[in-house]
C-alpha cells in the first residue's frame, strides 16, 4: 500500500433508519495531520470509528496500517490506534488514579497475564511529565478538570505508542485557555512524533494551524476536501454550515483562525 | 455452626468481589435482574424435581446473556429493557411456586436463605467458586480495572473490553447460584451492593476496595450469624441488616464527602 496508512473505499454505515456514512472514500498518507470539519450529525466521529473498526460497515472495505480491516484483526489494529475522544462525564469516587488510567495504553501491549514492569511505570511518568501533568498523577482521574483530563488522555493514547492517532472533538466544553494548552500539545506531539493524526472539531476555532489537509463533512459525504488555504474560504464554510460565517484571520497566514 | 463460619466467609467474599464490579460499573439493577433469574431458575429444578443449583445456573447465565446485549446494543433503554427482564424472572418465579404441590418450605428457604442449614456439599461449591473468582480477578487484573473503570477507553486500546464485560456479568450469575442456598435469592443482592457500596465510600485505590469489600462482607456474614444465634433472628435478615450498617457508617465518615482546603474567611468590617 506504498506510503497510504489508511484506505476507506465506499464506506457505508448505518445506526438503524440514520445512515451516519454514505459512500465515503478517503486516502490518508502516512506522518500526514489531517483536519475534518463539519455541522453536528455529518458523520465526523462515524468517520473516526470505522478507522478504528469500533463503527460497523454496512458496505465498503477498510484497509488500516496495511491490513484489511475485519471484526478479527480490529482488535489488535485498535493497540496501534491512539484514540481520544471528548471530555466524557466522569464519577468523581472512581477507584483509579491519574497514572493508573494512562497505564491502561500500555495495557494492550502487555498481553494477557504479564503486569506492568517497571520500565512501564518510568515510561507512564515520563509521557505524564511531556504533558504537563506529573504533579497528578496520584490524583483520582475523577478529580480532573476538562483540561487535565484531556492531558491525561493524550498521555494514555501516546503511552500506546501508536502510529495514527485519531482526535474526535478533543477540545469540546473545554475554555479557551485549556484549548489552546490541549491544541499546543497536539502540534508539539506531531512535531516530535510525525504520527499520521485525524483531529475532528465543529468548531473552526480549534482547529490546529498544523492541519495539511481539510476534510469538510456534511450528511454523511466527504462534501469537499483540499488544503486549508482553499477550504478555509468564507464561500465554502458558510455552504458547508449552512450560515453565513466569516473569516477573520486567513490561515496562510496567521498561527490562529479566528472564525 | 462450623460449615455456617465458612459459608459466611466464603460467601462475603466472593459476593463483595462481584458486587465492585457491579458497583464500579453503576450496573446495580442489573445485579438485581440476575439474582432474580437464579431464584426462578432453582424454583423451576425444586418444581420439576432436579437440582435447584443447575436450574439458578441456567437462568443466571441465560439472563446474563441476554442482559449484555440488551444493555450494549441499546435497542431499547437499558433500564426498559432489564426492568422487563427482571418482572418476568419474579413473574415466573411465583408461577413455579404456585406450580409446585404440597409444603413449600424449601422454596421459602432460597427465599430468605439458610446459612445454619448449608450442606457440605453446597459449601464444596461456594468455595469453588470463591477460588475460581478469585483466581480469575488476580490473573485478569489489569484487564478487569480497565474495564470497570474506562470500558470505552479498554475497548479503543485494543483490550476483549465485551469478552472481560460478559466474563463480569457470568461470574456474577454463578457467585448469586452459589450464595442462592445460604443467603437467598432476595436477600443476596444485598450482600452483593452493600459490602461494596460501603468500601467505594472509602478509598479511590481498587485494590484497596476489593480488600475493604471482603472484609466487610464476611464481617456482614459473620456479626450476622453471631446475632442470630444469640438473638434468635434469621441469620439471612441480620446478615443484610448488618451490612446495611457497615454501609451506613462508611458513608458518614467516608473522606470523599469531606470538604479540603476550605476555611471560611471572617467579613470584613
Amino acid at each position: 500500500m506504498d506510503n497510504t496508512l489508511i484506505k476507506i473505499q465506499d464506506a457505508v454505515v448505518s445506526y438503524r433508519e440514520d445512515i451516519a456514512l454514505q459512500g465515503v472514500s478517503l486516502e490518508v498518507k502516512r506522518g500526514e495531520f489531517i483536519g475534518i470539519i463539519g455541522p453536528n450529525g455529518a458523520g465526523k466521529t462515524t468517520l473516526l470509528t470505522v478507522i478504528n473498526g469500533l463503527g460497523k460497515l454496512v458496505h465498503g472495505q477498510v484497509w488500516v496500517l496495511g491490513s484489511r480491516l475485519s471484526g478479527r484483526n480490529s482488535s489488535n489494529l485498535r493497540k496501534r490506534i491512539g484514540y481520544v475522544a471528548q471530555v466524557e462525564n466522569i464519577d468523581p469516587r472512581l477507584p483509579i488514579s491519574v497514572r493508573e488510567t494512562v497505564m491502561v495504553g500500555c495495557y494492550s501491549h502487555l498481553g494477557l497475564f504479564h503486569r506492568p514492569t517497571r520500565a512501564h511505570w518510568k515510561t507512564v511518568d515520563e509521557v505524564l511529565e511531556m504533558v504537563g501533568i506529573a504533579h497528578l498523577a496520584q490524583r483520582p482521574i475523577g478529580h480532573l478538570s476538562g483540561g487535565e483530563y484531556q492531558k491525561a488522555a493524550i498521555a494514555r493514547a501516546l503511552v500506546q505508542q501508536p502510529e495514527i492517532f485519531l482526535l474526535d472533538e478533543p477540545t469540546a466544553s473545554l475554555d479557551p485557555q485549556a484549548q489552546r494548552e490541549i491544541l499546543s500539545l497536539i502540534q508539539l506531539i506531531h512535531r516530535e512524533y510525525h504520527m499520521t493524526t485525524l483531529f475532528v472539531t465543529h468548531d473552526l476555532r480549534t482547529l490546529p494551524p498544523i492541519c495539511q489537509r481539510l476534510i469538510l463533512m456534511k450528511e454523511g459525504k466527504i462534501w469537499q476536501q483540499g488544503s486549508p488555504e482553499s477550504m478555509l474560504r468564507e464561500e465554502v464554510l458558510s455552504q458547508l454550515y449552512g450560515v453565513p460565517i466569516s473569516v477573520a484571520i486567513e490561515i496562510a497566514r496567521s498561527e490562529q483562525v479566528v472564525i | 455452626m462450623q460449615n455456617a463460619i465458612l459459608a459466611g466467609l466464603f460467601g462475603g467474599i466472593t459476593c463483595s468481589v462481584v458486587g465492585v464490579f457491579v458497583v464500579t460499573m453503576h450496573l446495580s439493577f442489573i445485579g438485581v435482574c440476575i439474582a432474580h433469574a437464579a431464584f426462578a431458575g432453582a424454583l423451576l429444578g425444586l418444581w420439576l424435581g432436579f437440582n435447584p443449583l443447575v436450574g439458578a445456573l441456567v437462568f443466571s447465565l441465560a439472563s446474563a446473556a441476554i442482559i449484555g446485549p440488551v444493555a450494549d446494543r441499546g435497542e431499547l433503554n437499558p433500564d426498559t429493557s432489564i426492568g422487563i427482564i427482571f418482572s418476568l424472572m419474579l413473574g415466573l418465579a411465583f408461577l413455579f411456586m404456585g406450580l409446585m404441590p404440597g409444603a413449600r418450605t424449601e422454596a421459602l428457604n432460597l427465599f430468605w436463605g439458610s446459612i445454619l442449614t448449608v450442606t457440605r456439599r453446597d459449601l464444596i461449591f461456594l468455595a469453588a467458586v470463591t477460588g475460581v473468582i478469585l483466581g480469575l480477578v488476580i490473573l485478569f487484573y489489569k484487564e478487569v480495572q480497565a474495564v470497570i473503570c474506562h470500558r470505552q477507553v479498554a475497548l479503543a486500546v485494543g483490550i476483549p473490553a465485551t469478552a472481560v464485560f460478559y466474563g463480569l456479568l457470568f461470574g456474577t450469575g454463578v457467585t448469586i447460584t452459589a450464595s442462592l442456598q445460604s443467603i437467598g435469592g432476595l436477600l443476596i443482592y444485598s450482600l452483593i451492593i452493600n459490602p461494596a457500596a460501603a468500601a467505594y465510600q472509602l478509598t479511590y485505590s481498587l485494590k484497596r476496595m476489593l480488600l475493604l469489600a471482603m472484609a466487610f462482607g464476611v464481617i456482614s456474614c459473620w456479626v450476622g450469624l453471631s446475632a442470630s444465634y444469640l438473638l434468635d433472628i434469621p441469620s439471612g435478615a441480620a446478615i443484610v441488616i448488618t451490612s446495611a450498617v457497615i454501609f451506613g457508617l462508611a458513608t458518614a465518615f467516608s473522606p470523599k464527602r469531606r470538604v479540603k482546603g476550605w476555611k471560611q474567611v471572617p467579613l470584613a468590617g
